[in-house]
């Protein structure tokens, strides 16, 4: 079990790059019947390190506060207690030390594709020389010189998300945060941009933070999976993808299943947390790795 | 256009479609010359008849052509009043009142729009204010613009500033109210403040609706500028009409009439060229023909 996946223990070298230490979540709603307020806890005693430059799922049921977990670290909404570091920096705000890339793409639609790429560098005021030099880098990594001059609304959704990607990357951010940004798009498209996001990534050297609520994705891509259960939102198990990259194709294999077996597992055991997950009758340990041998 | 475009690219990609496509005869070139012409002639056929009309109706004695004057007459009544330089001195006169009031209402009603929309809680103190404002009619309220400002053109400016004043300050607030949160929180994380906020992703984002509402305005602009002039007026266009009315210069009366509809319209076409320019970037809907 351990060659594939392992409990987390600091993987040799890694360096810490964000810290969630202790971060509560609580929204303060109105009681149904009248008058007052209910605390609705979000995210409880969350704890979490994230190394540089490592591939990261947050993998979960809806309501486990994986999203809000992202808007925090993004600095858009405020921790109710906790707090987050990036490089051993409080984070108090958004700043462009982190690119977001949401599943709603959000490009701005009066903005050609390549100004849309250029935005973040406008905001950091790089001379138009320098903006086109980098708009230009990043769209052909995703593909898309020949569609610089085009609007939002004449692009596909896998476009977009692609244009999306390049905007955040464009003005080099440390750490690349996506919220399900793939959840919108056909299975096909989905497993394209997903191949693509890893070759950017390795190209790239960023820390990703990924949120979704597919475990194939998560498995697909992740260094590490966390994996959140809601009422309120915590964290339950960590988990090394320990599957060797490029991953193409592997999506069928019996490590694949398996890992993916095991995350579902997680994921149903919730309630119960502490409790072993039964070996299911499934391609146990031995059978894995002899099936890899066989390979 | 685009749809044009995006139909050859089908018809390259899929030979089996092209196939099919091909018409026998020669029919389909002769539908794509005669198709934008139709277009035309459709829009303006009814207004050749009604002039064609209009000119034989009291030629022919069938109307009093008193009442009705040959449309000949009219353009001929036209053309002298151009000649003359009465309808410059008139015309002079109504756009210094309508430009003055119409931009005076852009200036005061696009920053409080883009305040209020901003500031949704001072939005909902003033809307139903807002609302009973824009909705009662103008032109009652004539008498009390008069009463506060005199005969002169401070009233007509006024009024006119009314009229396209809350139109426009609507539309302001809807648009700036109405950009997608997701835009707004893309900009946030990318640290961007409230100023460039405003300044890069929420005006752009409103600006389909604020022409929306000048457009409207501007219609709004000329018909109460007509009517003020007619109320209490001694020149401009408005009064310019009921005054060879009362002369019995029925041609003059009805080029003035023919001159401010198509002043109208014009107008109209400029701001809707305008609106189009700004917001090409707009999702235009394909299921509707051109």
């Amino acid at each position: 079990m351990d060659s594939l996946i392992a409990p987390p223990a600091t993987p040799e070298g890694a360096v810490t790059k964000i810290e969630f230490r202790n971060i509560q979540k609580v929204y303060r709603v109105k009681k149904e019947n009248g008058g007052g307020y209910d605390d609705f806890v979000v995210l409880k005693d969350f704890n979490l390190d994230v190394y540089a430059g490592e591939f990261l799922t947050l993998v979960g049921p809806s309501g486990c506060g994986k999203s809000t977990l992202l808007d925090l670290l993004a600095g858009l909404i405020p921790l109710s207690g906790g707090e987050i570091r990036i490089d051993g920096r409080i984070i108090d705000g958004p700043a462009m030390d982190r690119g977001f890339v949401m599943q709603a793409y959000a490009l701005f639609p009066w903005l050609n594709v390549q100004a849309n790429v250029e935005f973040g560098l406008t905001i950091k005021k790089v001379p138009k020389k320098e903006r086109r030099a980098i708009s230009g880098h990043f769209l052909e990594l995703v593909g898309l010189t020949a569609f610089a001059n085009r609007y939002p609304h004449e692009l596909s959704g896998g476009m977009k998300q692609r244009v999306a990607i390049a905007r955040a990357l464009a003005f080099d951010p440390e750490v690349l945060l996506m919220d399900e940004p793939f959840a919108a798009l056909d299975a096909q498209t989905r497993e394209t941009l997903q191949d693509e996001l890893l070759d950017l990534w390795e190209k790239t050297g960023k820390t990703v933070v990924f949120v979704t609520h597919s475990i194939d994705e998560a498995v697909y891509l992740a260094d590490r999976i966390a994996v959140l259960a809601s009422n309120p939102g915590r964290l339950i198990e960590l988990v090394n993808i320990k599957l060797s990259r490029p991953r193409q194709g592997s999506r069928g294999s019996a490590e694949f299943g398996w890992i993916r077996h095991k995350i579902w597992r997680y994921l149903q055991n919730d309630e119960g947390g502490q409790e072993p997950i039964p070996e299911l009758g499934v391609p146990n340990v031995a059978e894995v790795i002899d099936s890899r041998a066989a390979l | 256009m685009s749809t044009k475009t995006a139909d050859a690219q089908v018809a390259i990609a899929n030979p089996a479609l092209t196939a099919t496509k091909v018409n026998p005869g020669a029919s389909l070139p002769i539908g794509k010359v005669l198709k934008p012409l139709g277009a035309f002639f459709r829009g303006f056929a009814i207004i050749f008849i009604i002039i064609g009309l209009w000119e034989a109706f009291p030629r022919f004695g069938w109307i009093d052509p008193f009442l009705l004057p040959r449309f000949s007459d009219v353009v001929t009544g036209f053309f002298t009043l151009l000649k003359t330089g009465e309808f410059f001195k008139h015309f002079n006169v109504s756009i210094a009142r309508i430009s003055s009031g119409f931009f005076g209402g852009l200036c005061l009603a696009i920053p409080i729009g883009i305040f209020m929309g901003w500031f949704k809680t001072f939005e909902e103190y003033v809307n139903p204010l807002v609302e009973a404002c824009r909705n009662s009619s103008v032109l009652t309220l004539y008498p009390i613009f008069i009463l506060l400002f005199g005969i002169g053109e401070q009233a007509k400016i006024a009024i006119i500033m009314w009229g396209t004043t809350w139109v426009v300050l609507l539309n302001t607030i809807a648009g700036v109210k109405n950009v997608d949160s997701v835009l707004i929180k893309s900009a946030r994380s990318m640290g961007v403040g409230d100023l460039t906020l405003l300044w890069k992703v929420i005006l752009p984002a409103a600006t389909p609706s604020i022409i929306t509402g000048i457009r409207l305005g501007a219609a709004n602009s000329i018909l109460i500028l007509i009517a003020a002039e007619m109320i209490g007026s001694n020149s401009g266009l408005g009064f310019m009409i009921f005054y060879f009315e009362a002369r019995y210069a029925i041609p003059e009366m009805y080029a003035g009439v023919i001159f401010l509809a198509l002043m109208g319209v014009t107008v109209h076409e400029i701001l809707c060229r305008v609106e189009s320019y700004l917001t090409s970037w707009h999702e235009k809907s394909i299921y509707f023909g051109t």
